[in-house]
């Protein structure tokens, strides 16, 4: 299994390569110019200019990117243009809030879907199934904004039982830090309970149906063991495989929720710097980005080994 | 570059005595924070993102200077300059002013202000702002003269000295340490030291999501009261933290429930469900407000034509702009001034048809004459900022209205800035038109107005000597009717030649806890002065 780690963690470089020369290139090609955003929307030409020449950015593209990529070498990715801070600084202040709300929302999500989608495919075509079936179609459909204002207004403007936005620190006290995150990470949690509730729910029904399932049964053992030790288990690959991409795709995409709780992470520090074009933030956030889904998607493989004993590395 | 000694160090009474006072109140200030530290928590327009007020023209960079920073002059609420680090002077022959800094200036290290530093911050300041280069092109020489004091020696009597040096709106003349205000511009700050009521705490410095502002305990307020940039800056709350929410909705339910002590701009449509709330007061703060305007790419077609810019002008009316961007007439007026109205300079020569809603037949009259070949005319639309959004469309129908083909172009804010310093035609990610709001405090005189400047240099890149020969005729101009008069003149050139359109005045309005108290009005949010009950 090492050797398979190795080989695949070496299968990445060229990955990481093309992905740095892509962003590199997209982002020159796309219209807007950091040294006008810098200058203020008053400021002159000449202005923008000197601010462009100041920047390196009056360099030609291969210049440029030589001189990005040989400091990402070694480590180093570089200075934001509109603030002037180090970017890895900006991206270690923003991952604490992000990991920290995909991890909770990753937990909500195990924790409902995966009990829904075993009990309604156990229930097929019961009240409960199609209650579950029915809930996991709104899930899907309300736009995730709807249902964190929604939220928002019963459970801290109405009910004042959890706070309206924010984020604090671990560092600062559990309580704060949990408090802060409950509606967050429901809001966010709400489309994966939904798509992983009908994957179970359709992983398991195939299960179900498998002889062993029955073996199982005629042994007579409980429905508890049945489901949960005999069938989850062998319908677990295909639940892993959404749970792993989820996760990546909440670590880097979960501006939505963010914006609307107000919590400053790598959601926001993405769009901020697209909007903003400041292009070593972005460079160093999509190549990060690309580095994790390598990492989540070796690990998810990783996994299948443990829930299934048939694959070997 | 120089470095700075720390005062102690060069040993003088004075100075021991400064840090003295400056470690006392330290002390002081410390006790005060064990028994209750208030912080104001404030969401502002936008984020800040660049801490360098000169460089940058950004309203929040400028807004981070005022919190840090200091200006020699300042600006009262009816817009006279008023001293503030310094004093002055002026010789009888008008061409020396002499500025004398006020006792007790450190920086937030607690060395003192020197004249050298506000010498090497004049000339940063000056090769940024185009008011500034006006001066000093006009300027023999900046010298120090003793530790407290330094001269600036005008080539010919030149009236608006003061004027420049106090202007509020970026860019602002803010007085940096000399090791600071000799950075090239693109390149970072050494450091966030100023002179300013407030210190910056870097370490909290979160861009795009926080900054957070101290009481500078050795600042040393002025004895007059507080009016607009001048008077007494003293802080009576211990903490200040801008914190940027990219979403109003949920900026309003922060203020409902308390987690938020002011919004600086509060959304219109929005604004109901705080008013509706008795713990939040809402008004307007900065009676000045911003000036909507459009303004024409002089070097493409068909706006290089001056009778096509006269049709367009004649095309728009100003009230139905202002009813789509705002909505509620409290907060809006019609206004033909190039300079904004309710400042001393407001006049509205020439601008009858935007105040009567416009005339489009005598604008179809004028395209006819002007032979408009249906050349597109592009104009440039942001998606994502909520007070530019609507001005676009409503002009866009008012010159179909009038016989012009329009093409709106929809682009995010940031994005329009980058195409709109493209100076070529439309087939090449050119432009026509584009429509801005500037700050009224900004504009209100021939020397600061930004989109007056005639000589190419300004995106629209107008090119008109005879502009230029009146911004002049004002700057020279040393009472005030003369300044009155050029400023009449200016007016009436800059609506027969198009310089820009003037779309109407709004203010914006500020939401605040009624914890807070004493909040200073102008066109700076002031966290000095401001009370905070706990």
């Amino acid at each position: 299994m090492f050797a398979y780690f190795v080989r695949r963690l070496l299968a990445a470089i060229p990955v990481m390569l093309v992905v740095a020369l892509a962003v590199f290139l997209l982002l020159r090609l796309a219209p807007g110019d950091p040294a006008a955003i810098i200058a203020g929307d008053t400021a002159s030409a000449a202005q923008i200019e000197s601010i462009r020449v100041a920047l390196g950015l009056d360099q030609p593209l291969h210049t440029q990117f030589y001189l990005w990529i040989s400091r990402l070498l070694q480590g180093d990715f570089g200075t934001s243009l509109i603030s002037q801070t180090s970017v890895m600084g900006m991206i270690t202040q923003r991952l604490e809030p992000t990991i920290s709300l995909a991890l909770a929302a990753i937990v909500f999500t195990v924790l409902i879907a995966v009990p829904l989608g075993v009990i309604a495919a156990w229930r097929q075509g019961s009240f409960i199934d199609n209650l579950v079936m029915s809930v996991s179609v709104v899930g899907f459909s309300v736009p995730v904004f709807v249902i964190g204002y929604l939220l928002i207004q019963v459970f801290a403007i109405e009910l004042r039982w959890l706070p309206v936005q924010g984020y604090r620190h671990l560092a600062d006290g559990f309580g704060e830090f949990a408090s802060r995150l409950v509606l967050p990470a429901l809001t966010l949690s709400s489309v994966y309970i939904a798509l992983i509730a009908r994957m179970t729910r359709a992983s398991m029904l195939e299960v179900l149906k498998e002889d062993y399932i029955r073996t199982a049964r005629a042994k007579g053992l409980g429905e508890r063991l049945v489901l949960f030790r005999h069938a989850l288990r062998n319908a677990g690959v295909p639940i892993l495989t959404v749970i792993g991409t989820g996760f990546a795709l909440m670590v880097s995409g979960v501006v939505v929720t963010e914006s609307v709780f107000n919590i400053p992470g790598l959601g926001r520090l993405i769009v901020d710097a697209v909007l903003a074009r400041d292009y070593p933030v972005i460079q160093a956030l999509i190549l990060l980005t690309a580095g994790l889904y390598v990492i989540i998607n070796l690990l998810i493989d990783l996994s299948y080994a443990l829930t299934d004993p048939r694959i070997r590395y | 570059m120089k470095k700075r000694t720390p005062a102690l160090a060069r040993g003088t009474l004075t100075r021991a005595k400064r840090l003295a006072t400056l470690g006392l109140a330290g002390l002081l200030s410390l006790g005060a924070q064990a028994q209750t530290e208030t912080t104001v928590h404030a969401v502002m327009h936008s984020a800040l993102r660049t801490l360098d007020p000169v460089a940058s023209s950004a309203t929040m960079a400028r807004n981070h200077g005022y919190m840090i920073y200091d200006m020699l002059v300042g600006i009262d609420a009816d817009l006279n300059p008023q001293p503030q680090m310094a004093d002055w002077t002026i010789s009888d022959d008008g061409l020396t002013y002499t500025f004398t800094l006020r006792d007790g200036l450190i920086w937030h290290d607690g060395t003192p202000v020197t004249p050298a530093d506000c010498i090497a911050s004049l000339e940063r300041w000056a090769s940024f702002d185009a008011g500034g280069k006006l001066l000093m092109e006009n300027t023999e020489s900046l010298s120090a003269i003793d530790d407290h004091s330094f001269a600036l020696t005008l080539k010919a009597p030149f009236g608006d000295v003061l004027g420049l040096l106090s202007k509020p709106s970026a860019v602002t003349a803010f007085m940096m340490p000399e090791e600071v205000a000799s950075v090239e511009p693109g390149q970072p700050l050494p450091n966030q030291i100023g002179s300013g009521p407030f210190r910056f705490i870097a370490d909290e410095f979160q861009p795009g999501v926080q900054a957070v502002y101290e009481r500078f305990d050795g600042y040393v307020p002025r004895s007059e009261a507080p009016s607009g940039t001048a008077g007494s800056k003293e802080v009576f709350v211990d903490r200040v933290e801008w914190i940027h929410m990219p979403d109003m909705q949920t900026a309003v339910n922060a203020m409902n429930s308390g987690d938020i002590d002011y919004m600086e701009r509060t959304p219109f449509d929005l604004l109901p469900l705080l008013d509706a709330n008795p713990d939040i007061t809402t008004g307007v703060l900065d009676p000045l407000g911003m000036l909507t305007l459009a303004r024409m790419n002089f070097l493409q077609p068909p706006f290089d034509d001056v009778r096509i810019r006269r049709a367009a002008q004649l095309a728009l009316g100003q009230e139905d702009v202002l009813a789509a961007l705002v909505g509620d007439p409290r907060y809006y007026a019609t206004c033909a001034s190039v300079f904004g109205c309710k400042v001393p300079l407001a006049t509205e020569t020439g601008g009858e048809s935007l105040l009567s809603g416009g005339d489009p037949e005598a604008a179809k009259a004028l395209l006819d004459d002007a032979g408009y070949d249906q050349t597109p005319v592009v104009i440039l639309q942001p998606s994502d900022v909520g007070t530019l959004t609507p001005q676009p469309l409503v002009v866009a129908q008012a010159l179909r209205q009038a016989g012009f083909n329009v093409e709106l172009r929809q682009m995010d804010w940031q994005t329009l800035l980058g195409h709109r310093a493209n100076q070529g035609p439309v087939s090449e990610g050119g432009w026509n038109m584009t429509i801005s709001n500037f700050a009224v405090d900004g504009i209100w005189t021939p020397t600061t107005n930004l989109l007056l400047i005639s000589d190419g240099s300004v995106f629209g890149w107008p090119s008109d000597p005879e502009m230029e020969a009146l911004r002049d005729e004002y700057a020279l101009a040393l009472s005030d009717e003369e300044r009155s008069a050029a400023a009449e003149n200016v007016q009436a050139r800059a609506m027969d030649q198009v310089t820009f359109i003037p779309l109407g005045q709004f203010q914006n309005v500020t939401a605040w806890r009624n914890e807070l108290s004493d909040i200073v009005t102008g066109s700076v949010p002031a966290f000095w002065g401001m009370h905070k009950d706990t």
